[in-house]
């Protein structure tokens, strides 16, 4: 660790800015004309001006298209030259150590960002002091590797130039040391009191030093109190252990060890702090050519495949979703008949301490699923050991506890699931606390309300109206930190703009404890504050940086070693030693089975169902232009939400999609378009959060419907009693895909585990027929055209059978390539500019439950393009090594590449979608990437930037490139390890053992076009007995 | 035609392609009078005032496609070539008939030609022009068009010989520039003959400097003709290779609908269909308006509408046949494509009036009396204006909106700029062709003097034969 460096004196010096100033610690370097106007205490006229203007402009609500030209202004303010500046503390780079930044070099550093206060390990590349890219951190036991596609996006979120920038009260321009002022003063005059009438509303949080600040804050002001909340809350997985067990733990499920795992409304590969390694576990069983040991490492053996099985999974859901469509059987419910069949599975499998197993008969409208429910129950049984059943986190504590109760029943505790003490700290009934806090500001006994993060006035039950709590006049001072000026923030008196977890020190928790150092990786862009420097103020210590504030707490903990070396361990592999936790043994509590409490008129009446949205979440992504452009991953919508309807339910109610209806229940109504979905449950209609915010910023402000107006506290997820009615209007659904059926020319191969052991090659088949016929060109087959030594040929392996379609390739690529966004309307218009799609079909006709498939599409890189030959100016072309090359520089737009390319990867630049203007962004993008101008073709490259470094590497070690060295971008973040690339030249690399496989298959390939960019057919292992069941009721019908 | 049917002979009878009574005197006067003698009128002036405003509309569309990029048309992934190209394919084949009508007819000495080729091959430069624009204008980056050429320059860079684009730019500047010449050429006697009447000193000097010092001596007929027979033979294969390339930009692709070696006699006959069409639509009013009956007789009417009938039947032959590959080849997509798609998909209705207007409506050319009527003659050439526009739409859009992965497939409209240059250019053309009936002779005087010349010895000629095969029997 090396000490400090002394902060630039020209810089800080107060003389340098002619007042009497303090010398601030790391982020008011950037402040020098805030600094000024702060000596005299008072904002001088012109910047006044200035300022207020670029607050107007920033919640301008402008239309998004010009979000990209507004940007300009906002950082002249902060005084950004085009180059950032290191933090001023030592961060510690994950591999190499800088002795100085090599221009042109990018260096890692590992750190963590935070989803819902569970922390993925990823590494961020800097280049030149600026974080341009996210990977994941291989040694985090929550990322593996892997990031989702929030995490590439944190990149856009930290530059994004709507995101608040100044301390401002009531509206009007603050300063930092004005707010210090004030919380110190604080400090004093309730320290007098105990703290009484002091409320700090946190969001769900795991940081260790945070809490440690908090607890230390609760014993100083034992009349303050400390409530959390979160619109995705996990509440009932934390009531529904202490229902089955006698106490609140995180269940850890252990996928690769699951024979047969029973989804019960359970996004597992999507929600939940684990979700990238149990999608990594989850696909290591899928793939029957590889051993899951092999497969989670990344390796491709030689040996024959072990003999571990694949997996079965049974998804009961009421709304599809990726975990649904991974499945090999799937049953859409109404989300509130979940516990009628998780009682059903109770009794089957004996739970409540009876040997003998009960048989619980299902209401009537769910008796036609008896007998899938008993196959699936004996498949289950028949697991011994080796099964798995998971609640998923939207339903009840009842149903969660009977989850676990049929685990410890089946004896897969310890097995395929495992109990950890809890993980995130503060107020485990989140709903509740807030319950509380909105009791107490009613009662009028808060009078400061200190809200760190958080948006409560945008996303807290309908039923609790924060917001006019807030604002009611009962609270005497409201101080809110966040990322942006949002709907709390205008609220509240004080707003401090919070430091983003890439400018910030700071610590959190994985799902297994695993504590990991968030190190900055740039002083903080707009001066941001991070809720330790806020809460140490509160304790009385101003004026600590971050870094003291973490360092001295981890000094307290006993880490092994001295505490130096494990600091700097700790900071170079991204994990703190010894810091995850041990499993706990775990038995049941009570012997009778719990009965779910009886919803509001068991009926099959309609369901209004709540989802977190899978790009903008709870809408703190909202102003994420990336993530409002991925598509959905079961809609392909793109910058909107919608209410999604089954098929049945949308001719009974006489909706198209598009036609906006209007949702009622009791005083509360939206109104919102229907989307038909198919394989949602005929009763429920889902709709996500996260939409129609209304400062969110100039990307995400009116995007969507708001629909936490219908949300109330009882029913946090789910409820009935609501009504829905046709308005007569219209409103165009941006999607990126319009067809939906693969129209029987088999893009997806897919066959059951059956038909692969009859004929694995049975995905070939296609080909075989078509044959290769006599041909007077020179015409080597690929495979004896590729051989060893003959330099490096690239190309592609997508296993359709583990990819679980969830989008993380889409944003990692954008990420990487500097791929723009163009907004709703382009997207409307088919414009979209994302150089890997993810096509998502529905097999077959059926309509109430067809299978779902996902298929990323990226350029193929065929060896014979297309699209080479129709350039007039020989702008695309073939590299040696193989790659379709895009000259940007030559092309002259004619567009003809794309008319004949027959797999439609190419995106034109119709207009000036990159934003060349805004500063911030300029310092986003990678450097190695050119910004496309308008009039040009793009498509993907296979990151050529990345083979092209790594060229470099080998030639300066005088050494070949290996086959497995260059890892592209959507392969690197891929949770599941669906996509592999590399040399196939080598035949000891694994894109060369995966193109080796049966299974592999090239799409459109009787095109000759001879793509090098292959699939594996997907394989499904269906339950024979319930694949009996569907036939005879096929047949039936 | 060495055999005559004594019921053509009756119809030429009927209708000559001059009407009688004219000497080289009238006919020269006539013809001449309409630039120098006849007055302004405001008919003339609104009809170029119109021309002129849609070119102004062009101009604002075209200002506008520069300033904001080429996104302001309709284009979009799957369908990445539209109105453009459209445009381009319709007015390219509009030209066709002008170049037929000067080349080959000329070659083929089928004297009903001379009343019509001079308007007819303005036509086709007016149309080339038009054509033109278009591919230059859907480039992302128009202004880097140039590096379509094989110019020497630093880089060493030559186009990319393969691609068809290459092939259209080579085809359509020699198009172009042979148009050019043949029309010009052909002027120049009928330039001479407008300065040595010109009243007005201006004009006289304008014409004398256009006319390039024209005496009309026997070595400069000697010359003219020999030049004439010249360009007419280069410019013959031009009317079967321009647009047989063109059709190369569809057949050279992959895509089904587009993959297809029955394109280049297709697209030509298309394109003569298409233009005979036009030069109908042009003919009409204006023999009308300036009162040319005697010498755009029914007789060119008739000969125009067969030439009509004619094309259209192997343009039609052309769709069957589309259909029926697609149907023997067992191709799935070409199937769809042809099959499902065209007829039935989401622009069932484009292709449904494309038929009408280019297949069922011209089935009445059977029938003289429509052949002979000129309003009659007009409307149906507008239809098959409007049917071979949208034949092209077809083939552009609906190949291109659905192709081999149904996950890529969309739907294309034009906007309104898609719109606007369109009828901007529809407006070019107009006041083009407004500028030329008023400032050069719409019908070749010098040609039409040939013709008074050959009647008059064809008279004498055939009352010579009668009196022959009177002797003989």
């Amino acid at each position: 660790m090396k000490p400090r460096p002394d902060p630039d004196p020209t810089l800080t010096d107060a003389s340098s800015v002619g007042g009497e100033l303090p010398i601030l610690s790391a982020g008011p370097l950037f402040w020098r004309s805030l600094d000024e106007r702060a000596e005299n205490g008072a904002p001088r006229p012109d910047q006044d001006q200035g300022l207020s203007n670029l607050v107007a402009l920033q919640f301008d609500p402008s239309s998004r298209r010009e979000f990209l030209r507004l940007m300009a202004g906002s950082l002249a303010l902060g005084g950004l030259s085009g180059c950032a500046i290191q933090p001023t503390e030592s961060i510690v780079p994950y591999v190499e150590a800088p002795e100085q930044i090599v221009p042109g070099k990018p260096l890692f550093f590992s750190t963590a960002v935070s989803m819902n206060g569970f922390a993925c390990g990823v590494l961020v590349e800097s280049q030149m002091g600026r974080p341009t890219k996210i990977e994941g951190n291989p040694d985090h036991p929550a990322s593996l590797g892997a990031t989702d596609a929030f995490a590439q996006a944190a990149v856009l979120s930290f530059y994004d130039p709507d995101r608040s920038q100044v301390v401002t009260r009531d509206g009007r321009v603050e300063t930092w040391d004005r707010f210090e002022t004030l919380l110190l003063s604080l400090r004093e005059e309730k320290a007098r009191t105990k703290g009484a009438g002091l409320r700090i509303l946190t969001q769900s949080i795991t940081s260790p030093t945070l809490a440690d600040q908090l607890r230390r804050l609760q014993e100083q002001f034992p009349e303050a109190k400390w409530h959390a909340y979160e619109p995705i809350t996990r509440d009932a997985v934390h009531a529904g252990c202490r229902q089955a067990f006698g106490e609140e733990m995180e269940p850890v499920y252990h996928m690769d060890k699951a024979d047969v795992v029973v989804a019960l409304d359970a996004d597992f590969l999507a929600w939940g702090p684990g979700r990238l390694k149990d999608a990594r576990a989850f696909a290591a069983r899928r793939e029957p050519e590889q051993s899951p040991r092999d497969y989670i490492l990344g390796r491709r053996s030689d040996d024959a495949p072990a003999s571990v099985p694949m997996n079965r999974l049974y998804a009961i859901e009421c709304t599809p979703t990726i975990t649904g469509a991974s499945a090999d059987h799937r049953l859409p419910i109404a989300a509130q008949d979940i516990a009628a069949i998780v009682r059903a599975i109770a009794g089957a499998v004996g739970v409540g301490g009876s040997s003998a197993p009960v048989k619980i008969t299902l209401p009537d409208r769910l008796a036609q699923h008896d007998k899938w429910i008993d196959a699936m129950v004996r498949d289950l049984k028949g697991a011994g050991g080796r099964g798995l059943v998971i609640a998923g986190d939207p339903q009840p504590k009842e149903v969660h506890a009977l989850a676990h109760l049929i685990n410890h029943a089946l004896g897969n505790v310890g097995k395929t699931v495992e109990y950890l003490p809890r993980i995130d700290e503060g107020p485990a009934d989140q709903v509740g606390s807030l319950r509380e806090l909105i009791g107490d500001i009613d009662a009028g006994a808060v009078d400061t309300l200190i809200i760190l993060g958080g948006n409560p006035a945008y996303n807290a039950p309908a039923d609790f109206h924060f917001a006019q709590g807030l604002s009611g006049g009962k609270i005497r001072l409201r101080i809110h930190l966040g990322l942006y000026h949002d709907e709390t923030a205008q609220l509240c008196h004080w707003h401090v703009p919070e430091a983003h977890g890439l400018e910030a020190w700071g610590d959190l928790r994985a799902f297994d404890g695993t504590a990991t150092i968030q190190q900055p990786l740039i002083a903080p862009l707009y001066g941001g504050k991070s809720a330790l420097e806020v809460l140490a103020l509160l304790l009385g210590e101003p004026g600590r940086s971050g870094l003291e504030i973490v360092r001295e707490y981890w000094g307290r903990q006993s880490l092994p070693g001295d505490f130096e070396s494990a600091w700097h361990q700790a900071l170079r592999t991204g994990t703190v030693a010894g810091t995850a936790r041990k499993p706990k043994a775990v038995a049941p509590r009570g012997n009778d089975i719990p009965s779910p409490a009886p919803r509001a008129g068991e009926s099959a009446g309609l369901e209004l169902v709540f989802r977190p949205d899978p790009a903008v979440w709870d809408g703190r992504f909202a102003n994420n232009a990336w993530l409002q452009e991925l598509p959905r991953p079961l809609t392909r919508l793109t910058w909107d939400n919608a209410a999604l309807i089954s098929p049945a339910q949308a001719s009974r109610l006489g909706v198209q999609e598009g036609d906006v209806v209007e949702l009622r229940q009791g005083g509360r109504k939206v109104r919102i378009p229907a989307y038909i979905m198919p394989g949602q449950a005929d009763p429920s209609i889902t709709v996500t959060l996260g939409y129609g915010r209304r400062r969110a910023g100039r990307v995400g402000n009116g995007v969507g419907v708001d629909v936490y107006g219908l949300r109330t506290a009882d029913e946090p997820w789910f409820g009935s009693g609501f009504e829905v009615v046709k308005t007569g209007r219209q409103h165009r659904l941006a999607a990126t895909q319009h067809h939906h059926r693969m129209e029987g020319r088999e893009p997806i191969r897919v066959a059951g585990l059956a038909t692969y052991h009859e004929a694995n090659d049975f995905a070939q088949a296609h080909e075989q027929d078509r044959g290769r016929g006599p041909s007077l060109f020179d015409d080597p087959a690929p495979q004896e055209r590729h051989e060893e030594g003959m330099g490096n040929a690239w190309g592609m392996a997508i296993n359709l059978n583990t990819c679980t379609g969830c989008g993380a390739c889409v944003a990692a690529c954008q990420a990487e390539n500097n791929i723009p966004v163009v907004g709703r309307d382009q997207v409307l218009a088919a414009r979209e500019m994302q150089w890997i799609r993810i096509d998502r079909y529905f097999e077959g006709q059926s309509e109430e439950n067809p299978p779902i498939d996902f298929q990323p599409v990226a350029c193929m890189h065929c060896e014979k393009a297309p699209c080479e030959i129709v350039c007039p100016v020989g702008a695309t072309t073939h590299s040696a090594e193989g790659l379709n090359e895009m000259t940007y520089n030559r092309c002259v737009g004619t567009r003809y590449c794309s008319n004949n390319c027959p797999y439609k990867v190419r995106r034109f630049n119709f207009f000036q979608y990159s934003d060349e203007e805004t500063p911030s962004l300029k310092l986003m993008r990678n450097p190695d990437v050119t910004v496309r101008p308008r009039g040009v073709m793009e498509k993907c490259t296979y990151c050529v930037q990345r083979i092209n470094e790594v060229r470099i590497a080998a030639e300066i070690q005088d050494r070949t490139v290996r086959g497995d060295e260059v890892v592209t971008a959507c392969q690197a973040v891929c949770p599941s390890r669906a996509i592999v690339f590399g040399d196939i030249n080598d035949k000891q690399s694994a894109v060369a053992k995966a193109k080796a496989s049966p299974r592999n298959y090239g799409l459109l390939s009787e095109l000759n076009t001879r793509p090098r960019t292959t699939y594996l057919a997907k394989l499904r292992n269906p339950n024979p007995e319930i694949e009996a069941l569907t036939r005879h009721d096929s047949q039936r019908s | 035609m060495t055999h005559r049917d004594p019921e053509s002979d009756s119809a030429a009878e009927a209708s000559p392609v001059l009407a009688p009574g004219h000497t080289y005197g009238t006919v020269t006067d006539k013809i001449s009078a309409l630039v120098l003698v006849r007055p302004y009128n405001w008919r003339w002036f609104l009809g170029l005032g119109v021309g002129f405003a849609l070119t102004m509309m062009l101009l604002l569309a075209i200002t506008v496609l520069l300033v904001h990029g080429v996104g302001i048309w309709g284009v979009d992934v799957p369908v990445m070539w539209g109105f453009a190209i459209v445009n381009f394919v319709w007015w390219i084949g509009i030209g066709h008939a002008g170049t037929l009508i000067s080349a080959i007819l000329l070659l083929l000495k089928q004297d009903w030609r001379t009343s019509i080729n001079r308007f007819a091959e303005a036509m086709t430069l007016f149309a080339v022009a038009c054509a033109g624009l278009f591919p230059l204008l859907h480039l992302g980056r128009p202004w880097v068009f140039y590096w379509l050429l094989p110019y020497p320059n630093t880089m060493a860079l030559w186009p990319q010989w393969r691609s068809p684009l290459i092939w259209d730019v080579f085809a359509v500047s020699t198009y172009a520039t042979v148009s050019l010449l043949f029309w010009y050429v052909g002027l120049i006697p009928d330039l001479a003959t407008l300065r040595d009447r010109a009243k007005n000193r201006w004009a006289g000097y304008i014409y004398g400097f256009l006319a390039m010092g024209w005496r009309g001596s026997a070595r400069h007929w000697h010359r003219y003709r020999t030049a004439y027979l010249l360009l007419a033979g280069l410019a013959t294969p031009l009317v079967v290779s321009v647009h047989s390339v063109v059709s190369l930009d569809f057949t050279v692709a992959i895509l089904p609908g587009w993959h297809s070696t029955i394109f280049p006699p297709y697209f030509v006959a298309g394109a003569i269909f298409s233009g005979f069409a036009m030069v109908v639509t042009i003919a009409v009013p204006l023999r009308a308006a300036y009162g040319l009956h005697d010498f755009i007789t029914t007789r060119h009417l008739e000969n125009m509408a067969k030439v009509m009938l004619a094309t259209g039947l192997i343009v039609a032959y052309g769709y069957l046949m589309e259909a029926f590959t697609a149907w023997y080849s067992h191709d799935p997509y070409e199937r769809f494509v042809q099959l499902a798609n065209r007829p039935f998909g989401p622009y069932a209705h484009t292709y449904w009036m494309m038929l009408t207007c280019n297949v069922f409506i011209p089935q009445l050319l059977w029938f003289r009396s429509v052949r002979t009527s000129a309003l009659g003659l007009w409307v149906l050439a507008f239809f098959v204006n409007i049917g071979m526009w949208l034949e092209r739409y077809v083939i552009v859009i609906t190949s291109l909106h659905r192709d081999f992965l149904p996950s890529s497939w969309a739907m294309y409209h034009g906007t309104v700029w898609d719109y606007a240059t369109y009828y901007g250019t529809l407006g070019l053309f107009l006041s083009l062709m407004f500028l030329f009936i008023r400032f050069l002779p719409v019908i070749s005087i010098s040609e039409m003097r040939e013709l008074v010349h050959e009647t008059e010895q064809d008279q004498e000629r055939r009352a010579e034969q009668l009196s022959t095969e009177g002797t003989v029997s």
